[in-house]
């Protein structure tokens, strides 16, 4: 049985755990103290040491991307951090934002002074105005206690309602006032990234990991996490479950175990599919609950990590609903820029609602797995290939299911009965 | 409308917070929204004169971000989750309850102008669901019958309080000057956490 691990949240639960006050008292900005008294480059090769690889999807090693910042080229360096979290079932960075951002205020720090950086920008989505307040006011904190100003500033840029912003260099451009569109790579942001300047993007709770890294060296962080997946991160459980919420643990915990701790699948009901790491990731059924989840153990197993947000459904749930409307939230987003996901993602809207209301035909499916097959890899960013990952998924696990909609001629599911208030009020 | 000079000095501080002017565009539409309650004609074309930008170009910022209103909406935005999650949890029957109750459709506003709705994408709070923001601010936990005594409180003047969130609703132009990123002196009300955000934290502390 993997143990629970809390670092990013072990002083969430004191009222105050958001104050300068809290943070100091638990040993805050003492670890970006050790960090500034260190060589940059020694900074660097200690979390590259750590084994810590970026939570905010894509798995890259932090230490590797901050090495990639060429040095001594006279020119301006940044960082951004991306706390635009809006992957669907992603909410992790948010509550950590809210109970705790100053840990990502000495993350800046210290990677600030790694990749000689002087100014670090906080790209927040602009749906959350409560986290907002917290991180300005943590920012005007550490100004006032002289932890910013002193050759690194901090400045939060608040978004304003686009899911693209999360890709990297969408968020770079919608930084730079532009619409929020992705750029072609090469080059990549650590060569030619915030206006044109060598760049890092790192996620939240990746730069909220690095102080206790600092603060208890490499090996520490090294001893949590498997072989290839050091650490330990948040895990999102959220769903058709008895208790959700937000489990810190080691790298490679699974499902099953998530599951124990949280009460189990909603009493009465049966686990039917859930997504390891957001709707861009291909679901897994209940042949999947004692799959590592750590980045190798479940790419192995056919999907991506991501960011660890374990969306569960019950047997209640029609799939082709749920797929549907992740479908519809692709469509909304695309950024319009590429025509395949532009007319791929419209295109699969309605064949997909064609099914839902049981008129389409089987041949359907085939268009959909065609349709799916020229957007992924050929689209400008990730949010292509994301949208097809919840229908080919879905596709190979249930196909019987999108079969029952057309002989049913509609949906053969009671949308009531997939409610947390079913029988109540509804 | 003319802005005062107060108004034209806090943008002023909002582009030098950048190295590049015109990365200042999106906390001035939200500033500029902050006013006037959407981002009106006269405050594009103050936006492009402070950054020497044409029109079309910050015209083209703001329509491309669906929390940039081009026109009113009410005095407490309330917005449903009905991303796949949220949605099947309660979340469409939630929209869809609010939506007959109010007498409005998506993107409307009552003719009081209390209250306006829109169906919104997944928030990052799933462990809450079904979720439902006002003036972007957390109501965790609803169901038909709780998301319609908030829409009820509001259009009566007294909003209840987001459960985590200041102490009580501010107002649509309010919050839009706090993502403008000017300080409210509200961060310090409210929980720093939620029962779900500590569970895991709890359950570590019994052992597990």
């Amino acid at each position: 049985m993997t143990k629970l691990a809390p670092v990013l949240s072990a002083h969430w639960d004191e009222k105050d755990s958001f104050t300068i006050e809290a943070y100091t008292r638990h040993g805050g900005y003492k670890a970006s103290a050790k960090a500034l008294a260190m060589d940059p480059d020694a900074v660097i090769q200690l979390v590259k040491d750590s084994g810590l690889r970026g939570r905010g999807g894509a798995g890259f090693p932090t230490g590797m991307k901050w090495g990639f910042i060429p040095q001594g080229d006279e020119k301006d360096h940044y960082l951004v951090v991306n706390a635009d979290e809006s992957e669907p079932g992603t909410c992790k960075d948010t509550p950590l934002l809210m109970a705790n951002p100053h840990v990502l205020i000495e993350g800046c720090i210290i990677a600030c002074h790694a990749i000689r950086a002087k100014h670090a920008f906080i790209y927040i989505r602009g749906e959350v105005t409560h986290v907002v307040r917290r991180v300005n006011q943590a920012i005007e904190d550490a100004y006032k206690a002289g932890h910013l100003g002193k050759g690194i500033d901090v400045v939060l840029h608040v978004g304003a309602g686009a899911y693209i912003c999360g890709e990297e260099t969408a968020l770079l451009d919608s930084l730079e006032g532009f619409r929020g569109q992705p750029r072609l790579r090469p080059p990549f942001p650590a060569i030619a990234g915030l206006y044109a300047r060598p760049t890092v993007v790192n996620n939240v709770e990746s730069i909220a990991s690095v102080p206790a890294i600092i603060a208890n060296g490499a090996e520490w962080y090294q001893g949590m996490g498997t072989e290839k997946s050091k650490g330990t991160t948040l895990y999102s459980l959220s769903g058709h479950v008895n208790n959700p919420g937000q489990f810190e643990a080691p790298l490679g915990i699974t499902l099953r175990e998530i599951l124990d701790l949280a009460g189990g699948v909603r009493t009465g009901h049966k686990l039917k599919f859930w997504t390891p790491g957001g709707s861009s990731t291909p679901l897994f059924t209940d042949e999947h609950l004692d799959v590592p989840l750590d980045y190798e153990g479940v790419s192995a197993a056919g999907s991506m990590l991501g960011t660890k947000a374990l969306q569960i459904f019950d047997e209640t749930t029609c799939v082709v609903r749920a797929v549907l409307r992740w479908t519809e939230f692709y469509k909304h987003e695309s950024c319009g820029k590429c025509t395949p996901c532009r007319e791929g993602t419209w295109w699969l809207v309605q064949i997909l609602r064609d099914l839902e209301n049981g008129v389409g035909t089987e041949a359907d499916l085939a268009k959909l797995l065609d349709l799916c097959d020229n957007i992924m890899g050929r689209s400008f960013c990730a949010l292509g290939d994301g949208a097809t990952s919840p229908i080919t998924s879905s596709i190979k696990y249930f196909r019987g299911e999108y079969l029952a909609h057309l002989t049913n001629g509609g949906c053969p599911f009671d949308p009531v009965k997939s409610t947390l208030f079913s029988g109540v009020n509804a | 409308m003319a802005y005062t000079p107060e108004q034209l000095q806090v943008m002023d501080s909002m582009i030098k917070r950048y190295p590049r002017s015109r990365s200042a565009i999106m906390p001035l539409l939200h500033y500029v929204q902050s006013i006037a309650g959407y981002v009106t004609n006269e405050g594009i074309e103050l936006i492009a004169k402070l950054l020497t930008l044409e029109t079309a170009e910050v015209s083209a910022v703001a329509t491309f971000y669906t929390q940039y209103k081009r026109k009113p909406v009410g005095e407490y935005h309330v917005g449903v989750c009905t991303n796949t999650l949220c949605a099947v949890m309660g979340g469409d029957a939630i929209f869809a309850a609010l939506k007959d109750h109010l007498g409005v459709e998506n993107d409307g506003v009552t003719a009081d102008g209390k209250v306006s709705l829109e169906h919104i994408e997944c928030n990052a709070a799933c462990d809450y669901a079904p979720v439902v923001m006002a003036n972007w601010e957390f109501y965790d936990n609803q169901d038909v019958s709780s998301a319609k005594e908030l829409v009820d409180s509001m259009r009566k003047g007294t909003p209840k309080p987001p459960t985590r969130g200041p102490n009580s609703l501010v107002t649509w132009k309010e919050a839009s000057a706090v993502l403008a990123g000017i300080n409210d002196g509200k961060a310090g009300e409210g929980l720093q956490a939620g029962g779900p955000t500590l569970l895991g934290l709890n359950l570590s502390k019994e052992g597990k």
